[in-house]
């Protein structure tokens, strides 16, 4: 028996006493254990997924996310793909019926001028032709609306239009209303799904298909954007435009009873449609350059790059690729220099906080509390404050000029410029974020025994070889979580910057902050902070592979 | 240097005393004087003033008062690393981040050996301890014990007249301990290096040393080789903390020609030798080995004193038989008897008599 189980030990997987692979077994027995902790820090783990990696993951999101184009001019996105903006010609007609009719939607929806800024970003003045636009694009539907309504006084009626587009009866386009629900809903940000009592006839579909479009889109709006019932209300102007320009060549020989006669009395109506390029050319002479159907044609994609080359000064053109005007240039610059600065400003805080953690892991306890007190006093300040006091400590007629002058050091007509630069953020960032970099050190300190620095003295070595070669190296941890602490703090700091700064002394965080709340350009900022976030991973993985984060230690 | 004769003292401490708060004396008028070559074990009690010593030898503490001398020369103002004194701490002390031969030739590069030289030296220490296998491992990849050898190497490399070990086998398990004890003497022994041994295990220090210093309340208790600090304890601290010991109260009635006549709180008179008292009607506390009382009369001297005794407790211990007997009085009185073929195994309740030398038998202060 015992043979048959030490045989079962060496060929095949161990068992448990009943039999069971003794893997499974132990899994069964963990799998309890584990989800009862699991358990306990499912409220925590909820808490932050929910308010932390999710708002994070959509705000990094925005940062490709591009489908405002598409999605605001889904047609001439669509036909505008085919044209070539290398050529030096103009698009085709198609594409500028296809771009009023857009447009006209999107003025109606009050979208176009969301769409003219987030432009604006890739081409400064297409925001106001769209703003301008909008404005004028209703001017040929209400001339055509006018027509039809004068010569056909039943198309006043709302009513009329819905007998003329509701399947009733008839067979329904099904297809056209779905499709009609989802670019309502995209150009709107909404699902666009409510319940509405009308759908587009199928026969209307096929004989006019321009106008039963337009009509399911305002109908499909109307309903479900604005709640009203399309049966009693009149169309947007765009409707009687379109069936006026379809009527010219439609067979309408499909058609029988109220409809035919109708539309037959429509037919006879007498308004001419200039070519669309001249319509939009009238309304704005841009329309007439390939400028902004270059731009859009560039940024019409779902997902692009081009807030992350903004924000290395790069920017997309039809042919590519290339760096932005050189005037423009302020990113990468801006990127460089808060590298630096947190280099300069975690060097600093080394040399300031190892003696300090040194005298606090050293001292007898009743003088390390005291300093202790002292290191944590800043924290227990307000940040504002703390930067504030520096306001006052280093400005021109402050405290440390002041006494200079007094001293006679400097020369009251040339009192040292020590705030809003560069030497102002240093000073300050570095005063606040020393804690950061002592207590990390002081408790992998105070793990060093002093019997090291005695074994090596009584090896031979002098107090400073004792101390350089045996515990200088040994404090490198803290050293190494200190700098980490400080160099990610710092990298993303906002607020002494902005208040300390100046213009030459602010940091990346503060292009972040203003294009989020001043310039709204948000997907640029959120490609700001995915770089940041790359550059602190990064060098956290250099740190890593050079250093080992084994060795650091936070206490 | 001329005249380091083995008989002239090479470590010395001359009324030296210590204090850490200015109230307090930790070390109290401290003379000890070693001649070149010994094996001499510090021993006593935690808080006994054994380590603070030690700090003074090597440098890490200044006496408060009186001087300490190395070769002759006073050394109370030499910084500890011109001393040249190996040192073995209680934890090892192994610099983590170092290899064991960059541990090793630390000393050696601090007093700019070359390289070749060095790395010959290395070789000579670690084979010394047989770890040159571990050459280029970690100290934390290493056993307690292998971790002693190297910290041992380590104290050796340099070659130092003088060694002090610091408590350092204190953390090993007992086996290990045993076979590090017996090394570190022939290595001693073989190098004919001085050493100061500090601990507070006993059998330790009677096992290493030369001779032992016996350390209570910041002072030498005694000074002596192992056998006699066993057998003729000066004081019934070192009677008491070296070894198994029976205490008995009594008086001293008469003192004669080096035989003092004890008598005991129970009544019984037993013979003893008088160690430190001096006049009759003199408090004592009777101190006897357990394994010196004999229960077989035939084997003591016509006319030896006797006690009677009631065995409480047979303890079966492999080796050696321990009793327990009631003894004039006193509950906890234990003899310790060979496990012979011939031996009694005595029962609780059976009455004896027990007798011993009076040589054995030492008279000590109260």
């Amino acid at each position: 028996m015992s043979n048959a189980l030490n045989q079962d030990a060496e060929n095949g997987p161990v068992m448990a006493a009943d039999g069971t692979p003794l893997k499974r077994s132990l899994a069964r027995a963990l799998r309890r254990q584990k989800g009862r902790a699991l358990l306990l820090i499912a409220p925590l783990l909820i808490f932050v997924l929910v308010t932390f990696i999710v708002p994070i993951g959509s705000m990094l999101f925005r940062s490709v996310e591009n489908d405002i184009v598409a999605n605001t001019l889904p047609d001439t996105v669509q036909r505008l793909a085919s044209w070539d903006a290398t050529s030096g010609e103009l698009p085709a007609e198609g594409v500028y019926e296809a771009m009023y009719y857009d447009l006209f939607v999107a003025a109606e929806a009050k979208r176009h001028t969301r769409l003219g800024s987030r432009l604006n970003y890739e081409e400064s003045g297409i925001s106001s032709l769209f703003r301008q636009s909008g404005r004028k694009i209703d001017d040929l539907a209400k001339d055509a609306t006018k027509a039809l309504e004068s010569a056909v006084p039943a198309f006043k009626d709302g009513e009329t239009w819905y007998a003329l587009m509701n399947a009733g009866n008839d067979e329904a386009n099904s297809g056209l209303l779905s499709a009609m629900r989802g670019r309502i809903g995209r150009l709107n940000d909404s699902s666009a799904s409510g319940d509405m009592d009308f759908a587009p006839s199928a026969l209307m579909a096929d004989i006019l298909p321009l106008t039963t479009r337009s009509y399911t889109e305002w109908a499909v709006y109307e309903a479900t954007e604005e709640g009203r019932d399309p049966a009693t209300r009149d169309p947007w102007e765009l409707v009687p435009l379109a069936l006026l320009q379809e009527l010219k060549t439609a067979d309408l020989s499909g058609l029988t009873g109220t409809r035919a006669e109708l539309l037959t009395q429509a037919q006879a109506v007498n308004f001419d449609i200039p070519p669309y390029s001249e319509v939009l050319a009238d309304i704005d002479p841009e329309w007439g350059t390939i400028l902004p159907w270059e731009t859009i044609q560039t940024h019409s994609s779902k997902y692009t790059a081009g807030y992350f080359l903004n924000a290395v000064d790069a920017q997309k053109t039809p042919e590519g690729y290339a760096w932005q005007p050189e005037d423009k240039q302020i990113l990468l610059k801006l990127f460089g220099r808060t590298l630096i600065m947190s280099m300069i400003i975690t060097c600093s805080c080394i040399l300031l906080g190892y003696p300090v953690a040194w005298l606090l892991a050293n001292l007898p306890t009743a003088k390390a509390n005291l300093l202790m007190i002292l290191v944590l006093l800043p924290f227990w300040t307000s940040l504002l404050v703390r930067t504030s006091a520096w306001k006052v400590m280093l400005q021109q007629q402050g405290v440390i000029n002041d006494v200079l002058v007094w001293l006679g050091l400097v020369d009251d007509a040339n009192r040292l410029i020590m705030i809003n630069n560069q030497f102002g953020t240093i000073v300050a960032m570095t005063h606040i974020l020393l804690p950061f970099m002592i207590l990390p050190m002081y408790s992998v300190m105070q793990t060093v025994p002093p019997s090291y620095l005695r074994a090596a003295k009584s090896l031979g070595a002098t107090n400073w070889t004792a101390f350089w070669r045996v515990y200088f190296p040994q404090s490198i941890p803290g050293i190494g979580a200190g700098s980490i602490l400080v160099f990610i703090l710092s990298i993303g700091y906002y607020i002494t910057p902005e208040i300390v700064g100046g213009t030459k002394g602010v940091f990346i965080s503060n292009r972040i902050a203003y294009h989020i709340s001043s310039s709204l350009n948000w997907g640029l900022a959120a490609a700001l902070g995915s770089i940041l976030l790359a550059v602190v991973l990064l060098l956290y993985w250099c740190y890593d592979r050079i250093v080992g984060i084994d060795n650091v230690k936070l206490g | 240097m001329a005249n380091t004769s083995t008989d002239a003292a090479f470590v010395e401490f001359e009324r030296v005393q210590k204090s850490y708060d200015g109230v307090n004396l930790v070390v109290k008028d401290l003379n000890l004087s070693m001649p070149r070559g010994e094996f001499l074990t510090m021993l006593g009690p935690s808080g006994s003033g054994k380590t603070t010593c030690l700090m003074m030898l090597a440098g890490f503490e200044t006496a408060t008062h009186g001087d300490i001398r190395l070769g002759g020369t006073s050394i109370n103002n030499i910084p500890p690393h011109k001393r040249g004194i190996g040192m073995v701490f209680q934890n090892y002390a192994l610099f983590p981040h170092m290899t064991v031969a960059e541990n090793l030739a630390f000393p050696l590069e601090v007093r700019k050996i070359g390289k070749s030289e060095r790395e010959e030296k290395i070789h000579r220490a670690l084979g010394m301890v047989q770890m040159n296998d571990f050459a280029g491992r970690r100290p934390t990849q290493l056993s307690g014990g292998q971790q002693q050898r190297i910290a041992l190497a380590r104290a050796l490399v340099f070659e130092p007249e003088l060694v002090l070990m610091d408590e350092p086998l204190g953390a090993l398990d007992k086996q290990l301990r045993e076979t590090l004890q017996f090394e570190i003497t022939k290595l001693a022994h073989d190098l004919g290096i001085t050493v100061v041994y500090v601990t507070h295990d006993q059998t330790e220090a009677l096992t290493m040393s030369d001779r032992v210093a016996v350390f209570e309340n910041g002072r030498i208790q005694q000074l002596a080789p192992p056998d006699q600090l066993y057998e003729k304890p000066e004081n019934s601290f070192v009677a008491q903390f070296i070894g198994e010991n029976n205490t008995l109260m009594g008086e001293v009635k008469e003192i004669t020609n080096g035989t003092a006549v004890v008598q005991l709180d129970g009544g019984d008179l037993i013979d003893a030798v008088p160690v430190n008292v001096s006049k009759v009607g003199e408090r004592t506390r009777v101190s006897i080995r357990p394994e010196r009382v004999e229960m077989n009369k035939e084997r003591l001297m016509p006319g030896a004193k006797t006690l009677k005794a009631e065995v409480l407790e047979f303890i079966y211990m492999g080796d050696i038989f321990r009793t327990r007997l009631r003894v004039a009085g006193s509950d906890d009185f234990v003899i310790k008897t060979r496990n012979a073929p011939d031996q009694v195994r005595l029962t609780p309740g059976t009455q004896i008599e027990i007798g011993w030398l009076p040589e054995d038998c030492r008279a000590l202060d109260a």
